[in-house]
């Protein structure tokens, strides 16, 4: 099943994983500072991004405590993880996978940080049964999304949930893979 | 219970009839009539055309009105008027021989008479073995309005060869969505339930579902997105006025009519799960009638008037389960397959309807009430939104055709009848309109 907003996304947060990565190892750059002259982007096509140089005397970290640095890297990961907004459902099922969880308690967490943010959390079915049953699947996922959302740190008055059952789906069509994609969760962030 | 009111009213129902039809939009935008099989068990009837005199309005014509209504039923087949040997329009000119070589059960004859601007029909209708008058009658209409009286007669019709009333006459609501130019139109529709002279009655760019008659046929409930979130409306249709009863936060939903046209059954989540409530129309007022952390919803009054049908997903999936009054324990009457919703019963109560997951697939079933037995009607596979016809012999239902959605009606016991595809786009939703007059 091709899911491009969350390919795209998840492919984002493996580059920041990347950088992260290679910055705790080598200790010769970070990522959001300005790089050496001598630690050279090889290769910078095709959506990843690598990074070469030799360790020898390369530009310290010295700008950063280590405490920034990490901050800095989490808040790409946590804006990463941020541009992931939809999420999806078995069939029948109101039940938050694993994958959304890291997702959802990143977009918690910044409107925690940001109280005068607001979030539309809309719930959807895919076209299988009936639309009043539907209509009440999609707001049973709004809403076990809606109380992830405050248990990690939003609050009430920031979420606004809204169900269109089965009437609004993503993909038309009436194959599995239609279905798997309009099982699903939006938020719209106002 | 409101249909048997109704049916009453329908069989006492004075001879000459007048017929108000009034056009809220002019706009109309038909769906085509596709037939898609007829029950070998058809009935075979010759409807004569009728004898016309004075100006009688050209167009369809009456008996061929007829004959197209009966053979949409499936229970029928007519003899097409080329095939016979005379054209008789009263008793004395029906040679039952010639009808009997024919292979014919029944004759209708009659003839048109204009009287002023409106049109007069006296029908006949004989039985061919016992060369027999079953039926003889008078009626009249505007000149205007042709098909409303060729429905009457295929009413009648079917009442005398049946015994059980026609349901020809009623109406059909319906929701179509035009998605060509990428900007959804969602539009509400009646029309007569062949199809024919439908009428926009509300237009949107928003979701317009589960639309619901009154029992008097006057006024439709429906769920209109409208305003962005699902809110339930009552629209009158002759005024055009509409009236918004619930919009509460959350869902407002699944309107079911009283059999008094006094409240509504519909299901709210104002307290944050989907419950099934009852209103008052006069006061507004709620009463709450299940209280359960599953969803509750897709409510419908019993043939009885007394208890409720609904889906309930309390035990694990959707299931169909009946409450003997109104907040009592619902008690489950389907346990077929895990997937069964949406219930409509019919008229007498003696069956229940309702969507139906067998193998990944979605079909109408139906479960009579006393002993429990499951009956699967359909064949296809994509299958939503039952309505029982108000003389309990007819169903229509949503499905998918050639990748649109269109409106099929079968007989109640399952036999295969006629499709209703919109002739552009999808449609939707239907709700079978009560008997009235």
């Amino acid at each position: 099943m091709n899911f491009p907003a969350q390919s795209k996304a998840f492919a984002l947060l493996l580059s920041v994983g990347l950088v992260a990565g290679c910055s705790s190892t080598g200790g010769t750059s970070e990522d959001g500072g300005e790089y050496g002259s001598d630690v050279a982007a090889v290769d910078q096509e095709g959506g990843s991004t690598v990074y070469g140089g030799d360790d020898q005397d390369g530009v310290s970290s010295s700008s950063m405590t280590d405490q920034e640095r990490m901050e800095a890297q989490e808040q790409a990961a946590q804006q990463a993880l941020r541009e992931i907004t939809v999420f999806y459902f078995d069939f029948d099922t109101a039940e938050i996978n694993q994958e959304a969880r890291d997702v959802l308690v990143a977009h918690a967490r910044f409107l925690a940080n940001n109280p005068g943010q607001g979030v539309r959390v809309e719930g959807h079915a895919d076209e299988r049964g009936t639309k009043e049953y539907n209509l009440a699947l999609g707001e049973r996922r709004a809403n076990a999304v809606q109380r992830f959302l405050i248990v990690n740190g939003a609050s009430r008055g920031q979420i606004e949930t809204v169900s269109y059952g089965e009437e609004k789906p993503a993909v038309m069509g009436s194959s599995e893979s239609a279905w798997a994609q309009n099982r699903r969760v939006e938020l719209v962030f106002e | 219970m409101t249909h048997r009111i109704s049916n009453k009213r329908f069989r006492t129902f004075l001879i000459v009839f007048v017929l108000f039809f009034v056009a809220v939009s002019g706009a109309r935008a038909e769906l085509l009539i596709r037939i898609t099989e007829g029950a070998n068990a058809a009935i075979p009837v010759a409807v004569v055309p009728f004898a016309e005199s004075g100006q009688v309005p050209a167009g369809d014509k009456v008996s061929t009105i007829v004959q197209s209504d009966l053979t949409m039923t499936g229970e029928f087949r007519t003899l097409p008027p080329g095939k016979m040997l005379s054209l008789p329009s009263r008793r004395e000119e029906v040679y039952f021989r010639d009808w009997r070589l024919l292979g014919q059960r029944y004759v209708l004859v009659g003839a048109l008479t204009r009287s002023g601007d409106r049109i007069e029909a006296r029908f006949e209708l004989f039985d061919v073995n016992r060369e027999e008058r079953i039926l003889g009658e008078t009626a009249a209409a505007p000149a205007s309005n042709m098909r409303s009286l060729a429905h009457h007669i295929s009413d009648k019709v079917y009442e005398a060869i049946t015994g059980v009333p026609g349901a020809f006459s009623t109406k059909l609501a319906y929701v179509t969505l035009d998605n060509v130019t990428g900007k959804p139109r969602y539009r509400l529709q009646v029309s007569d339930v062949d199809g024919k002279r439908a009428r926009i009655r509300l237009e949107s760019q928003e979701p317009i579902l589960s639309p619901a008659w009154s029992p008097d046929g006057k006024r439709l409930a429906y769920v209109s997105f409208e305003t962005g979130k699902p809110v339930i409306f009552v629209h009158e249709l002759a005024s055009g006025k509409r009236t918004k009863v619930a919009d509460f936060p959350g869902l407002n939903s699944a309107p079911a009519w009283s059999d008094d046209g006094q409240s509504l059954l519909m299901t709210l989540s104002k307290d944050g799960n989907a419950e099934i409530y009852r209103m008052d129309l006069g006061s507004r007022q709620l009463t709450k009638l299940t209280n359960h952390w599953a969803i509750d919803t897709e409510a419908s009054w019993d043939a009885d008037g007394s208890g409720i049908f609904l889906t309930s997903d309390r035990s694990g999936g959707p299931q169909i389960y009946h409450m003997e009054r109104p907040g009592a324990e619902p008690r489950r009457i389907t346990f077929g397959s895990r997937y069964n919703a949406r219930p409509r019963p019919d008229d007498d109560g003696q069956f229940v309807y309702y969507v139906h997951q067998r193998d990944g697939a979605f079909h109408i079933a139906r479960t009579e009430l006393k002993t429990g037995e499951e009956t699967i009607l359909t064949r296809t596979g994509s299958d939503e939104s039952p309505s029982v016809a108000p003389n309990g012999r007819m169903l229509i239902y949503a499905t998918r055709q050639g990748g649109s959605n269109v409106l099929t009606v079968i007989s109640a016991d399952g036999g295969a009848a006629y499709s209703l595809p919109a002739a552009e786009g999808d449609v939707r939703d239907p709700a079978w309109g009560p008997l009235v007059r």
